[in-house]
């Protein structure tokens, strides 16, 4: 396909055909400042922070929803962009809290980030009775906060909820200034269709969605991310455990929804995301048990898999095969299973074989 | 239909039912079937004459008579004079500017007379229930010449030659429009009217869809078949009860017809048209936010591109028009292009119905070529300002409209010519004030409707809009600030500027011109804490002349508020603190010592 050469700031980019301006500008190494983008969702140009100035379009365009066209120039940095923008965010800054100290976000929230790139400290257009709106936390889930009071509409959890999760839980209700992200009318969170599958907690980009148990667990900067497969179940998804440095524990579990690797396309379930704390449970086998005398002792793996070894070739011996089974569970990975049947087949020599899904 | 000698038409408007003419009409069929008279006077219902406030009407032809705010209790006098004797009810007809022995016909009213209706042709003329009457009127003879005689590509050339420009707002190019849909790839498209209406005070579209729903079919189908749709859908708010159910007879007797359906009229053109129900939310007039919500999704606005043309109802090429706009193409396709460009200015062609309201002699729904003074509209065909006041304002193109000044009486109205001077067409909403309205005070009216009609999605509107509005409602109650007014012009800018969709890039126009042009009237609201319209209450003063004031304690005895005090034959004085501001005192008061100020 034919690059459609355009400028940016002066830079020549050759950009893909049906490519955003936002997208030319990501490649050719240009930063524009966004909120309700995300690459993993549709479009919404709400937030209007990306807007650019475009020659010969009389109107300033949103960098995110606007493709790119042959002979385009465009600066993002312009001094009448930068007005825009910082009214944009003077704006949205109106009834914001002010509330970074204790924030989950603090420190990865996209607001702040962008108010720091304006040079912005609060809204000048604050009155007294703006700051802070009026919305009771929603917390009777064990597994994510929601503070409508730090919403600000972006809408990016509803298109997760719509285009990742596939559940349509929640949308935009009210007009105007008492515009909120809720479940349908009457509804709330724990009874509706939301599954807590929790995409809408990643994609949200300040602090109005935050997990439950990542509370005090790390700021964003002391956590290193350790990309892993999910241990529930048979689908494999990969997650990004989310691993405070100092403490050595979990904070969270992400996703990372443009990994080439990862089977679920960013996608998870309640239990990848949030059942993570048997992780640090105390109750958690580490090391094979061996049981004597009707009591369990630990044991290293050489041992335990040459007792096992040892009792298998014995009982083939003495009852045949047929006399073994082999039961695998639905949690396993493909791979894993398909060895455990050529253990059985070829290894023992039985076609007892079968899985946890059948009881 | 037989032979009559006379036709007597009453208007069955939404307007006029509400004052009763359903029940002149019953009493009308009822008295003329006692006198033997029915088989020789026809009566028949029909659309508004856009004279609503004198509603109901009744015109009476051959003649022509015009009768107004006719009740069931005239019927008998009416039959008896006029249709049996021959001799004008006076008391009954209108008064125009002429003596009543003038017995002007119809069209010689000057509320009718500088009007030229080609969108509202048959609106007050015909049964809007009948489609025999609509044929008789010429109906669907367009749409013969377009099937039999016009190609699809002819169809869409003839529009462009007319100049026709969207009339639900924008004004857009209506044959480009069309073409860049007939150009659109794709097997299924989709037409679409905008029948959302949601201005505050307009009432155009309802008119056209309950005086001559007929029209605004036939034009659908003349677009379907020029960009090659074979669907179509009418989106209408669900408070026109009496639209809809004239728009699903209408689709009844036309499919009845063979004018909807498969094989229109033994050709190969199929068309068929739904009527969806809006539930009245003024940005579901946006076509995205309207598109989304025939969808059954909310109604909320997209960016465009992508535009409708190629991507639109449930993602295939649609065009969506107004319904006054569908409503013109009839009358263009068969009289052609140019007898619709001769009318109007350069750029703005045809005609366009206002919705004229306020503090006018006569309101009501005018057409009007383009290129119609603003002093015209208001003076001749408006009969000029209520009670001999003075003239100040008019707000020309609703909530997203301006306000202009005596000072634009004379600019000859057209879509460059008001967006030049701030104000916009919009859907043709008109509202006259004089000099009692405070500029300040109708800023803020329009104001509010906005901000509680934003969709919320994107912050400038939806913390702009609630942010001005806040400092216009302090600046009302006196509690404004000198750099308010800067701080409006900045919100107001910035929120043009950024807003996603046209409510937003529009919402601060009423604020922006009435700062411009009535600067003075914000700066006494603030510095010297005065309204001059005395229209704030909260700024508003009611004090008592002493030197004119006899004691005679009226004042003292009507005020609810037990603010006045002084004993008789001694001036009184009023409690600021007390005064609840109701100005009862002042009319109470014989000799007129009590000033508003
Ligand atoms: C907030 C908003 C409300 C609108 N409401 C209406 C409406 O009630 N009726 C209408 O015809 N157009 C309305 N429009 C304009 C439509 O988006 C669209 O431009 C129009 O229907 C196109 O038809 P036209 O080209 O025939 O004017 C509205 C636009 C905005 C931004
Ligand atoms: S959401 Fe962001 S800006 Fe708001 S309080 Fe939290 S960290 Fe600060
Ligand atoms: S947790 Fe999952 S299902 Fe629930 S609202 Fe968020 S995205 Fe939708
Ligand atoms: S909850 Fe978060 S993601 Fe959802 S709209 Fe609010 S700010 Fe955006
Ligand atoms: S579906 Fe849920 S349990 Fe299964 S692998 Fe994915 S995150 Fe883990
Ligand atoms: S401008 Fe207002 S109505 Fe339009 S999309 Fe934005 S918030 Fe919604
Ligand atoms: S305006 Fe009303 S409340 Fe005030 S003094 Fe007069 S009568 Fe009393
Ligand atoms: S990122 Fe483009 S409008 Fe929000
Ligand atoms: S409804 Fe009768 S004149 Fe308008």
């Amino acid at each position: 396909m034919q690059a459609i050469d355009l400028t940016i700031n002066g830079k020549k980019i050759a950009a893909e055909p049906g490519m955003t301006i936002l997208q030319a500008a990501r490649k050719g190494g240009i930063h524009i400042p966004t909120l309700c983008e995300h690459p993993a969702i549709p479009i919404a140009g709400a937030c209007r922070v990306c807007l650019v100035e475009v020659e010969n379009s009389p109107k300033l365009l949103t960098a995110c929803s606007s493709p790119v066209a042959p002979g385009m120039v465009v600066h993002t940095h312009s001094p009448r962009v930068l007005a825009a923008r910082k009214a944009v965010v003077e704006l949205i800054l109106i009834r914001h809290p002010l509330d970074c100290f204790s924030c989950s976000s603090n420190g990865k929230c996209e607001l702040q980030d962008v108010a720091y790139e304006l040079g912005i400290k609060a809204s000048p257009f604050t009155d007294e009775g703006d700051t802070c709106r009026d919305y009771a936390l929603e917390d009777a889930n064990p597994f994510y906060v929601r503070d409508m009071n730090k919403c600000i509409l972006c809408g990016r959890c509803i298109r997760a909820c719509d285009s990742l999760a596939r559940y349509h839980a929640i949308d935009f209700q009210n007009r105007g200034i008492r515009t909120m992200v809720h479940p349908p009318v009457g509804k709330d969170l724990e009874h509706s269709d939301c599954t807590f599958c929790g995409q809408c907690v990643q994609l949200c980009p300040v602090g109005a969605l935050s997990e439950k148990a990542s509370t005090g667990q790390g700021r964003p900067w002391e956590l290193k991310s350790v990309k892993t497969t999910c241990s529930y179940c048979g689908v494999g998804c990969e997650l990004n455990v989310q691993v405070n440095t100092r403490t050595g524990r979990i904070a969270n579990v992400t996703t990372d929804y443009l990994s080439p690797t990862a089977v679920n396309e960013g996608r998870c379930c309640v239990k990848g995301r949030f059942a993570w704390q048997y992780v640090h449970s105390d109750d958690r086998l580490t090391r094979p048990l061996i049981k004597e005398n009707g009591a369990f002792r630990e044991a290293e793996w050489a041992e335990a898999l040459s007792l096992v070894a040892g009792r298998m070739t014995a009982i083939k011996e003495d009852f045949g095969p047929d006399a073994i089974g082999f039961f695998s569970s639905a949690r396993c990975t493909n791979e894993e299973n398909y060895l455990l049947q050529r253990l059985a087949r070829e290894v023992v020599g039985t076609n007892n074989v079968d899985h946890c899904a059948h009881l | 239909m037989g032979l009559y000698r006379s036709h007597v038409l009453i208007c069955g408007g939404t307007g006029c039912v509400s004052s009763g003419s359903l029940e002149v009409l019953e009493a009308l069929k009822k008295g003329l079937a006692e006198k033997g008279m029915d088989k020789e006077i026809l009566v028949v219902s029909t659309g508004c004459h856009g004279m609503c406030e004198m509603g109901p009407i009744v015109v009476v032809y051959p003649e022509g008579t015009f009768y107004c705010r006719v009740t069931a209790a005239d019927v008998p006098e009416l039959i008896e004079e006029h249709l049996y004797k021959g001799r004008v009810v006076e008391r009954l007809i209108y008064k125009g500017e002429g003596k009543a022995s003038d017995v002007p016909h119809y069209t010689e009213i000057p509320f009718y007379k500088k009007q030229h209706r080609i969108a509202l042709r048959n609106c007050g003329y015909i049964n809007p229930d009948s489609i025999d009457e609509y044929i008789a009127r010429d109906g669907y003879a367009a749409l013969v010449k377009a099937l039999t005689e016009m190609t699809p590509e002819a169809v869409i050339e003839e529009v462009k030659t007319s100049g026709l420009r969207g009339r639900g707002g924008g004004g857009f190019p209506t044959g480009l429009k069309w073409s860049f849909c007939a150009r659109s790839a794709g097997d299924k498209k989709y037409v679409i009217c905008n029948a959302d209406e949601g201005d505050p005070g307009a009432f155009m579209d309802r008119s056209l869809l309950e005086g001559d729903p007929h029209a605004v079919v036939e034009g659908m189908l003349l677009g379907a078949y020029a960009m090659g749709a074979n669907e179509g859908y009418i989106y209408c708010r669900a408070e026109y009860p009496l639209a809809i159910k004239r728009l699903k007879r209408t689709i009844e007797q036309a499919t009845e017809y063979g004018l909807l359906g498969e094989h229109i009229l033994g050709t190969d053109f199929s068309f068929e048209l739904h009527i969806k129900e809006g539930a009245g939310a003024f940005v579901c007039g946006e076509e995205t936010a309207l598109m989304a919500s025939i969808e059954g999704r909310r109604g909320m606005p997209r960016p465009r591109p992508p535009f409708p043309a190629n991507k639109g109802l449930w993602g295939k090429p649609s065009n969506i028009n107004n319904v006054e706009t569908w409503a013109n193409v009839p009358s263009i396709i068969r009289n052609g292009g140019e007898w619709y460009a001769a009318m109007g200015t350069e750029k703005s062609k045809g005609t366009k119905v206002f919705a004229l309201t306020g503090k006018v002699n006569h309101t009501g729904l005018v057409e009007v070529p383009m290129g119609t003074t603003i002093r015209e509209i208001v003076f001749e065909i408006g009969g000029g300002i209520l009670n001999g006041k003075k003239f100040k304002a008019v707000q020309i193109g609703g909530p997203s409209g301006g306000c202009l000044t005596k000072d634009h009486l004379d600019i000859p109205i057209s879509y460059e010519s008001l967006s030049q001077v701030g104000a916009i067409m919009g859907s043709g909403g008109l509202v006259v004030m004089d000099e009692d309205n405070c500029m300040v005070d109708v800023a803020k009216f329009f104001l509010e409707f906005t901000q509680a009609e934003s969709c919320g999605k994107c912050p400038p509107c939806r913390e702009g809009t609630k942010k001005m509005l806040d400092i216009l409602t302090r600046i009302c109650a006196g509690k404004g600030k000198p750099e308010d007014l800067e701080a409006l012009e900045y919100l107001g800018t910035m929120i043009k500027e950024t807003s996603l969709c046209g409510l937003g890039q529009t919402a601060p126009n009423p604020v922006l011109t009435t700062l411009r042009y009535f600067r003075d009237e914000y700066e006494a609201h603030i510095n010297e804490k005065r309204c001059p319209a005395g229209a704030c209450t909260e700024l508003t003063r009611f004090i008592i002349d002493a030197d004119k004031c006899i004691g005679c304690t009226k004042c003292a005895r009507v005020c609810p508020a037990d603010a006045i005090t002084g004993a008789v034959k001694q001036p009184h004085v009023i409690d600021q603190d007390k005064c609840v501001k109701c100005g009862a005192c002042a009319e109470a008061c014989p000799v007129k010592a009590i000033d508003r100020r």
